[in-house]
């Protein structure tokens, strides 16, 4: 294999039969350009949902109120159902250990002021456990924890985004904003995935806000996140078994669909997951059929190029050239060119993923790339290829007798 | 040197076979000069193709060299052809992509020579039928007496014990043909066997020996009487 004297021979033929080499080369260089675009494009789609899937914990249950569609236990259809502290109490006793993290959730309006700034914005007043289900990356400060729950303090988080709207590149942290009226301190700045309108909030204490806007103990909405050692199915029922829990103590129908509205993780990821599935499959299935097709097109090409050489070949065996020299030299000339061609049509496709990459984002394609693993895996595929695309026609050719190819025109 | 004892070959044509060689007997001894003559058909080239080793044989005993020939392999054959024959053919059969010195010296890099080596002893082989100053040049730069130099160059690189040229002035004028006969003679003269099939009477008239085919039987076998060249 490392005989310089055939590589030399092998060179030369190549060299001189630009053509052929062109040819060959160009074949495989195609496919497997075709192969990595159509490999970091399929990724750049696994991206996107990858990404739009971040914006909360993946194990997270959202349960929301509304009205009751049915009649149930003598009570009217049409009902408001309103979530109270005890529900929040009720879901954590009774699901002991199959929760989490656990936090409710209480949403309001606020008009913001700080030195002559001023704006709107949401207030989310809300359980210390909150952090980890929305996934807040604190930037500078904490987040809200149990003593600020306790003492009802009047301490707030503030978005990256409202941070920057009201102090600029001044210091937030330590100051007291403005809030419809009642001053806060600000206690932390955060920023999260989720996007723009996530860095537009202000965190709260829930009892803080319970006690300032309405003095009662409603909740607008409970999140949790289930425990992590579930699997989907058993987070999928753990989440009926939560609607229909919720649905008793408040005497709502079992069938009522609207009252008690549950959100579940589980579900959307067991979609996620055949989603990936079938577009990993078809993924799979295109660089494949790229890559056959590129290997057909290749070994047509060399059984073309040892037909075309029949007479050449028998010169060198009238020469001395043994069958296994002969096979040699068709097979090494084949996964050279297989190998070099192929490897040049992979930068090619790598470069051309880098520069076209962010311009494919209006198209949900995000960060399309190949992985170093499937780089290494092309190129030894390219290799065997090479070695079959190479062998039957070296084969063939090694089995010519003399004087039949010398015969040949 | 070849020895071929009731030597039979038919090919294949269809069903049915054709009957080429019909018992030869044939003996050469080392040195010899021999030309093989015989119309169109009568199965000399089949003859010399069994000679070469480029092709089988149905029956009989043909020895090379003293040794048996039988169920000889391909490899073994590349490995006899290399060693003890050289070929001149009447199309040349030079490698087209390679210069005159690359197609001399491919033998030798079939017999494990190094790349240096066989650029050295191609050269002299080329120096000897006249193309030394030829030798950067493709096949296509060359005229049709001036390849078959070349192809003798390359017929004789690796020093075998015969030399098989089949019609090796078939494709050239009569002047060019004589050069490239008098290469062969004295090819001859430094003890080479030389065994060359032709169609003009007056080119076997060159050699020492003429063998007569006709349909596949020898129907004559005799030395050519040298004019007294005063
Ligand atoms: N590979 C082959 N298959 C079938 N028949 C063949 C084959 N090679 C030669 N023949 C036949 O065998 C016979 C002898 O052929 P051969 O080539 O030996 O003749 P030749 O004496 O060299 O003729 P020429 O002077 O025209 O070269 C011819 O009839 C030819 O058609
Ligand atoms: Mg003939």
């Amino acid at each position: 294999m490392f005989d310089l004297d055939r590589w030399q021979e092998i060179f030369q033929t190549l060299g001189k039969n630009k053509l052929r080499t062109a040819l060959s080369g160009f074949t495989i260089a195609f496919a497997i350009l075709l192969f990595t675009l159509l490999f970091g494009i399929g990724n750049g789609l696994k991206h996107t949902f990858e990404k739009s899937f971040n914006d909360d914990a993946n194990n997270a249950i959202f349960i929301r109120s509304g009205r009751t569609t049915k009649p149930y236990r003598g009570l009217q259809s049409g009902r408001k159902i309103q979530f109270k502290n005890d529900d929040y109490k009720f879901i954590i006793d009774e699901f002991d250990g199959k929760v989490q993290f656990i936090s409710a959730r209480i949403y309001k309006g606020v008009q913001a002021i700080y030195k002559g700034e001023q704006n709107n914005y949401t207030v989310r007043a809300v359980h210390p456990d909150h952090q980890f289900l929305e996934k807040t990356i604190i930037d500078k400060g904490r987040f809200i924890n149990v003593f600020d729950l306790k003492n009802k303090s009047k301490v707030i988080v503030i978005g990256r985004l409202v941070k920057e709207d009201l102090f600029g590149n001044k210091i937030a942290l330590g100051k007291n904003i403005n809030l419809s009226g009642i001053s806060y301190k600000v206690i932390g700045v955060f920023s999260d995935e989720g996007g723009d309108n996530e860095e537009r909030l202000i965190y709260m204490p829930i009892t803080t806000a319970q006690s300032i806007y309405g003095n009662n103990d409603y909740l607008d909405q409970v999140n949790l996140t289930y425990n992590p050692a579930m699997n989907l199915e058993q987070a999928i029922s753990f989440g009926n078994l939560i609607q229909k829990k919720l649905k008793d103590k408040h005497d709502i129908a079992p069938r009522d669909q609207g009252a008690i509205r549950v959100s579940n993780m589980a579900e959307a990821n067991k979609n996620v997951g055949m989603f990936m599935l079938f577009l990993n499959a078809i993924i799979l299935f295109i660089g494949l059929g790229t890559l056959v097709a590129g290997i057909i097109g290749i070994s047509n090409i060399m059984v073309y190029i040892v037909k075309e050489r029949t007479k050449e070949l028998g010169i060198r065996k009238a020469l001395g050239a043994t069958p296994k020299s002969i096979i040699g030299m068709i097979m090494l000339e084949s996964i050279f060119v297989t190998t070099v061609a192929g490897y040049g049509g992979l930068i090619i496709g790598v470069f051309t993923l880098k520069a076209i990459g962010s311009s494919l984002e209006q198209y949900f394609i995000v960060n399309p790339s190949v992985e170093t693993y499937v780089v290494i895996g092309a190129t030894i595929v390219l290799i065997i290829s090479g070695t079959i695309a190479g062998y039957i026609p070296a084969k063939r050719a090694a089995r010519i007798k003399p004087i039949v190819a010398l015969n040949d025109e | 040197m070849i020895k071929i004892e009731k030597l039979h070959k038919s090919y294949p044509i269809g069903n049915d076979s054709l009957h080429v060689l019909k018992g030869l007997d044939l003996h050469i001894k080392e040195g010899e000069f021999v030309s093989i003559m015989g119309s169109s058909g009568s199965g000399k080239s089949t003859l010399l193709n069994i000679v070469g080793l480029l092709d089988g044989h149905d029956s009989g005993n043909y020895y090379l060299n003293g040794q048996l020939i039988e169920n000889l392999d391909e490899k073994k054959a590349a490995t006899l052809r290399n060693k003890f024959l050289g070929f001149v053919f009447q199309s040349f059969n030079l490698i087209s992509y390679k210069n005159a010195l690359e197609n001399v010296a491919l033998p030798l890099y079939y017999k494990g020579i190094n790349r240096k080596e066989r650029q050295k002893i191609a050269l002299q082989y080329l120096d000897k039928v006249g193309l030394k100053n030829w030798a950067n040049h493709l096949p296509s730069e060359l005229s049709g007496g001036q390849k078959q130099r070349v192809a003798i160059a390359r017929a004789l690189v690796t020093q075998p014990k015969v030399v098989l040229a089949d019609e090796p002035t078939g494709a050239l004028d009569s002047s060019t043909s004589h050069s490239v006969m008098e290469l062969l003679k004295e090819i001859n003269r430094e003890g080479m066997t030389v065994f060359v099939i032709t169609h003009e009477e007056d080119i076997a008239a060159e050699t020492d020996r003429i063998v007569r085919l006709k349909d596949g039987v020898i129907i004559s076998d005799e030395k050519v009487i040298k004019k007294a060249t005063v």
